[in-house]
């Protein structure tokens, strides 16, 4: 009996080494329904909150969450946060509340969430954490009757890059890395404990109609795709913006190119000059000379992100368009009956 | 007349205003007691905390949040963590500053002994606070949920008594409505509907009922069914409730958007096509360029 716990611990060890690929997150309906309620009252203002939970192999329970007060620019103030944090946590421990950190949670606008910031925090928690993962909840989008909930991660191939802070086109090509490969959405399961499931049975009966429905049969969407577009056309700006940065820096690149060559040129004959004459001839490289320090190149991030943002954008208006031909067919039916 | 020439038993003053008092319970509330009750320690029989949350205009008490308080219960007394409670309530005012403690509540049906001291500790932190029981036992087979304010019975200026009465709650629960009770009902859930699915399923929602209203009207012609004059009048609303306009304006209404969607699904389109495009453009320039320096 003995021998087989200790080999089994021994599996255990062996087996905990070569962790699981995160594939599934697991809410529990107090964390959706906290998260919800954080967000949609301070809406239209973003808020974030702290994730806790277990992480179990491959799915990562998210049974608690706390939210952040709201953050100000004041150094003293975010000393405060800190201590919040540090205070929270060990009240809930106290009430026998997972201690775990396993992520954050925070509200978009619109699924405008694919920033720098996001990967920064990102980054900040994984070197505390092994693994953790950012649920967005956009309220925007909860008025259509949607559940706007994401569970996010940064995908592994776009980790190593950004530690060595390395996004030039050469080696993002080497990885193969393009901007779908950023951010890796993971499918929520949402779990609620048999109590909670026992509640909800008794004091809701089977409504034919919920607030839901009405929400999704809501005709008027103009100015949710107003919006998107809206948006959208931003994007483009900034992406046209970044475009020409990379159109400066190569024209500026080939400019140096050819100074470059020049000089080359100039010193080849001067050598030759010097060889005539029996002089030793000069080296065809200087350092020193500054056409020959190697121009920066750009990062890509900004161009990566901005592509993952428009590209979320066109998703967004699919749906709505989706959607709304849904409801003007059926209007148009309800209408020639 | 003063009250102390009395002999009689007499409630406190809060006894009026509490005629009209009702109280309305988000469901965030109900999740956040049955997560503390499953959670309570293991010699623990029932968890108590607090309830956060505001007045209303109309008077109605609006439970929005709660946060659990350990506790210490014997035969003869209870011993409430205040430290505890402090800390809670400061750190949830950081966060939201315009919920202050309304109440307290209680798991376990109806009112204990015990509640009338931790009522009393909830009255020096607000007044007339409300007490909201959950059976999580589920003692009578239905999990009930109750609110009760408490009146004092004095006999003079001593207190001999505290009475506790019940309050009308309301549990209509519009946030978990928005979510979906398909997803908050059932133990396990594989997957967030997605918008389409979602409208799927209104669809699928709306054709039952129009499904059931004819099913009711033919019934009611064939004689099966004994008429009845309301329904009647709601499905005649419904019917007149669509807009009469002319079949040219209706159309044109509906094409008009119809062709809005289109143009901005077009946009959306060549946006992605121009997106790849610029990738793949990216990449090849990059390759000449890389040839080229070779």
């Amino acid at each position: 009996m003995a021998t087989t716990t200790a080999r089994s611990f021994l599996q255990v060890a062996a087996t905990e080494e070569v962790a699981p690929p995160l594939r599934v997150v697991q809410m529990e309906g107090l964390v959706i329904l906290k998260t919800i309620k954080h967000c949609k009252d301070h809406s239209p203002s973003l808020v974030t909150g702290q994730l806790l939970g277990l992480d179990v192999g491959s799915v990562l329970e998210v049974t608690n969450c706390f939210p952040f007060p709201m953050r100000e620019e004041d150094e003293e103030i975010e000393a405060d946060g800190a201590n919040y944090q540090l205070e929270m946590m060990r009240c809930l421990r106290e009430v026998n509340v997972d201690n775990n950190t396993v992520g954050w949670y925070q509200s978009t606008l619109l699924g405008s969430f694919q920033t720098v910031e996001l990967i920064e925090t990102f980054m900040n928690y994984q070197e505390n954490i092994r693994r953790c993962v950012c649920i967005v909840y956009d309220p925007s989008r909860s008025d259509q009757g949607v559940l706007a909930l994401k569970a996010l991660k940064l995908s592994d191939s776009f980790m190593e890059p950004y530690r060595s802070n390395n996004f030039t086109g050469e080696k993002l090509r080497e990885k193969n890395l393009s901007w779908v490969d950023i951010f890796e959405e993971i499918p929520i399961k949402v779990s609620n404990s048999a109590l909670i499931s026992a509640f909800m049975t008794e004091l809701e009966p089977d409504t034919p109609v919920t607030q839901c429905d009405y929400d999704r049969l809501q005709l008027s969407t103009s100015s949710l795709l107003e919006r998107n577009t809206e948006y959208l056309i931003e994007c483009m700006d900034d992406l046209s913006l970044e475009q020409q940065k990379f159109q400066l820096h190569y024209r500026s690149l080939s400019r140096q190119q050819a100074q470059q060559q020049a000089w080359l040129q100039k010193r080849r004959t001067e050598n030759m000059a010097r060889k005539a004459a029996g002089e030793e001839p000069l080296p065809e490289e200087d350092p020193s000379n500054p056409i020959f320090k190697p121009l920066p190149e750009p990062s890509r991030l900004e161009s990566f992100l901005i592509t993952n943002q428009i590209s979320n954008y066109c998703n967004q208006i699919n749906g709505v368009s989706g959607q709304s031909f849904n409801r003007l067919y059926l209007m148009k039916a309800l209408h020639e009956d | 007349m003063a009250a102390s020439d009395r002999t009689v038993l007499q409630f406190s003053s809060s006894s009026s205003s509490s005629q009209s008092l009702s109280a309305r319970v988000h469901p965030l509330v109900i999740f956040n007691i049955c997560d503390c009750f499953v959670r309570r320690p293991d010699q623990a029989e029932r968890v108590i905390g607090t309830l956060l949350g505001s007045i209303l205009p109309d008077g109605t008490v609006d439970i929005r949040n709660s946060y659990a308080v350990p506790h210490n219960e014997s035969i003869d007394q209870v011993a409430l963590d205040i430290e505890y409670q402090h800390n809670m309530l400061v750190a949830h005012q950081k966060v939201n500053p315009k919920e202050v403690i309304v109440g307290w509540y209680s798991t376990g049906l109806g009112v204990t002994g015990h509640s009338v001291l931790i009522h009393e500790f909830f009255s020096r932190e607000v007044t007339n606070p409300i007490h909201l029981t959950v059976d999580t036992e589920f003692a009578n087979g239905v999990g009930t949920i109750k609110a009760y304010v408490s009146n004092n019975l004095s006999l003079g200026d001593r207190q001999i008594a505290a009475q506790f009465q019940e309050i009308p709650l309301d549990l209509r629960m519009v946030e978990a409505e928005r979510i979906g009770f398909d997803t908050l009902k059932a133990t396990t859930v594989e997957k967030i509907p997605s918008d389409l699915e979602g409208m799927e399923a209104s669809m699928e929602h709306l054709l039952a009922l129009i499904d059931d209203i004819y099913k009711y009207v033919d019934d009611v012609v064939e004689g099966r069914i004994a008429p009845d004059n309301n329904i009647g009048k709601f499905i005649s609303d419904a019917v007149g409730s669509l807009p009469k306009s002319p079949p040219a304006v209706f159309d044109k209404l509906v094409n008009d958007s119809l062709q809005d969607h289109l143009l901005s699904l077009y946009l959306s389109s060549i946006t992605r096509t121009q997106l790849s495009l610029a990738e793949k453009l990216n990449t090849a320039a990059q390759i000449l360029r890389f040839f080229f320096c070779l």
